[in-house]
């Protein structure tokens, strides 16, 4: 089967344990993590983006949303799952 | 080359910081299979083709959402124009009767607008044209989701100052039998029509189109806003050239969305419309990007230079990152749906006149504003024919959506409410056209060579 990708893109203030949460949610799951980035931003922003694949997941696109919202909150970041073809799309001519 | 850490986060930051969305996903509707001698029938078969597409855009259109995580905020429905389709019946209380089941259907299936309820009268009115202009007040007041447009001039065709003439006392009566005035939010006049405009109050399925198409609104003033606002040093051909590069970006995440969504309903893909259009939401302004550039509050002198830099702008970019731009396609300045314009006209940098300017070089034309109750309809009709005059010399689309408020006086403020926003009472000039209206006829198709 064809890999599914997706990014996670995790925006806020740099805290211990954001890729040990998230990681394990996904390994939970059956999500695979295919690659891992961060950065500190010019404005200030701590921004980590994965890219997963949810081809294996035990949970559909809207509930991993919703998951991922879920600790987003608890650890006061905002956390947004996108389909990787709009950063194609919208980054690649 | 793989997607960096920037890339994603530009994207990203679009969607949760700056209000970018898909604006409207519009499903274009032929109505003309439906017709049938007996009316029962006829409803019939107009709610059936409706209700069971609407359902499934509504449906994809959510799941398409979640998917790219880019809000879309509207699901609507155009149709073909329902005088052409009521033409053998031509009775008031069967126009009624339609414009109920088009709510009707639009409501069942969750569609917030459905647009078409207008006709094509550049060059002449049929009985049918004449009898829709007549139930309009009725319709736009007793509906909530039908909206209606004219086509009142063309290129080709030249200005039909008869059919405008009609206009003044259908708005004053639609203002008197709704609350607030609000049904005439629900109506624009147009000249030079596009066929596939997926915006309201003025989407139509044209006659032109296939059986049904999805055309898709992208819009991001936030966006464009924010990358003003990183270049607040640079000269206008290097503004230019960054608004150029964000507007292609968004139209591509508009061009996406619509190829999948199409696909999924298995129906053909019309266009992308990537006009730049304001919300009431804090931030979605299109006079805070004119602001940013440099510009104290819209409307003062150097705001229609700054607007034709956008909007060409605009179409540039749009028009790079897909082969299917259609629509408008440039910048709408309503000024009750955006907290600036709303701003500048409370402040006085703004009035009639300069935003009439200001549409020369912008689309659409004069939109969501509000004048006086007491404005004759002579006046109301002189409004419109100046503002499509505009568009018929200049081979462009205009279009006039106007708030006659009953019992309000310029300086009040009027709200609407939702996605129409607050309408400050703009003052109009107390002189009279009437003479010169009274004239009718029509305004003869310009002359295309000799364009000084």
């Amino acid at each position: 089967m064809e890999k599914e990708l997706l990014f996670i893109t995790v925006i806020g203030e740099d805290k211990k344990g954001i890729v040990a949460k998230i990681s394990n949610f996904l390994y939970k799951k059956d999500i695979n993590i295919e690659d891992i980035n961060q950065r500190i931003m010019g404005d200030g922003y701590f921004v980590m983006t994965m890219l997963v694949d949810i081809k294996n997941s035990i949970i559909p696109m809207e509930k991993i949303t919703r998951e991922l919202e879920k600790i987003g909150k608890s650890l006061e970041l905002r956390v947004q799952l996108q389909h990787e073809n709009i950063f194609k799309m919208m980054h690649r001519v | 080359m793989p997607i960096s850490v920037e890339e994603v986060y530009e994207t990203a930051s679009m969607t949760l910081y700056q209000n970018l969305d898909i604006r409207t996903t519009t499903l274009g509707i032929n109505l003309k299979d439906c017709i049938d001698s007996d009316f029962k029938i006829f409803k019939k078969n107009v709610y059936d083709k409706v209700f069971s597409n609407a359902v499934k855009l509504v449906e994809h259109a959510r799941a398409l959402e979640m998917k790219y995580g880019i809000p879309i905020a509207n699901k609507r429905i155009s149709i073909t124009p329902v005088s052409l389709v009521m033409e053998s019946h031509c009775t008031k209380n069967k126009f009624i009767q339609m414009a109920q089941t088009l709510d009707q259907a639009a409501a069942d299936a969750g569609i917030d607008f459905i647009g078409g309820f207008g006709a094509l009268v550049q060059k002449g009115l049929t009985k049918s044209d004449r009898m829709l202009i007549e139930v309009l007040p009725d319709v736009l007041s007793q509906t909530d989701r039908v909206c209606s447009f004219l086509n009142v001039g063309s290129n080709v065709a030249g200005l039909n100052l008869d059919a405008v003439n009609l206009l003044g006392g259908m708005l004053k009566q639609t203002a008197q039998k709704s609350k607030n005035a609000i049904g005439c939010a629900k109506f624009v006049v147009f000249v030079n029509a596009p066929e596939d405009n997926p915006f309201m109050a003025g989407a139509f399925h044209g006659v032109g189109e296939g059986d049904i198409t999805l055309n898709v609104g992208i819009s991001g003033p936030g966006v464009v806003k924010a990358v003003v606002e990183q270049n607040r040093e640079c000269d206008l051909t290097q503004l230019s050239e960054v608004i150029k590069r964000t507007v292609f970006k968004i139209t591509r995440a508009g061009e996406l969305v619509g190829r999948e969504l199409a696909a999924a309903l298995s129906i053909p893909f019309g266009i992308v419309d990537i006009s730049l259009a304001s919300t009431t939401a804090a931030g979605d302004s299109v006079a805070n990007v004119i602001e940013a550039f440099g510009i104290e509050k819209i409307g003062a002198h150097g705001s229609t230079l700054a607007i034709a830099l956008l909007m060409d702008a605009v179409k540039k970019g749009g028009a790079m990152a897909s082969g299917n731009v259609g629509g408008l396609s440039g910048t709408f300045i309503p000024v009750s749906e955006d907290e600036g314009m709303i701003d500048a006209v409370q402040k006085g940098a703004l009035g009639l006149d300069k935003l009439e300017a200001l549409t020369a070089v912008c689309s659409v034309g004069l939109d969501m504003f509000a004048i006086p109750g007491d404005v004759p309809e002579e006046t109301i009709n002189a409004i419109i024919a100046d503002e499509l005059a505009i568009g018929i010399i200049n081979n462009k689309t205009t279009a006039v959506r106007v708030i006659p408020v009953p019992g309000k006086k310029a300086g009040s403020l009027v709200k609407f409410g939702g996605l129409l926003g607050t309408a400050p009472v703009m003052e109009v000039n107390p002189f009279s056209a009437k003479d010169f209206l009274k004239r009718g006829g029509r305004l003869p198709a310009p002359v295309t060579s000799m364009r000084n």
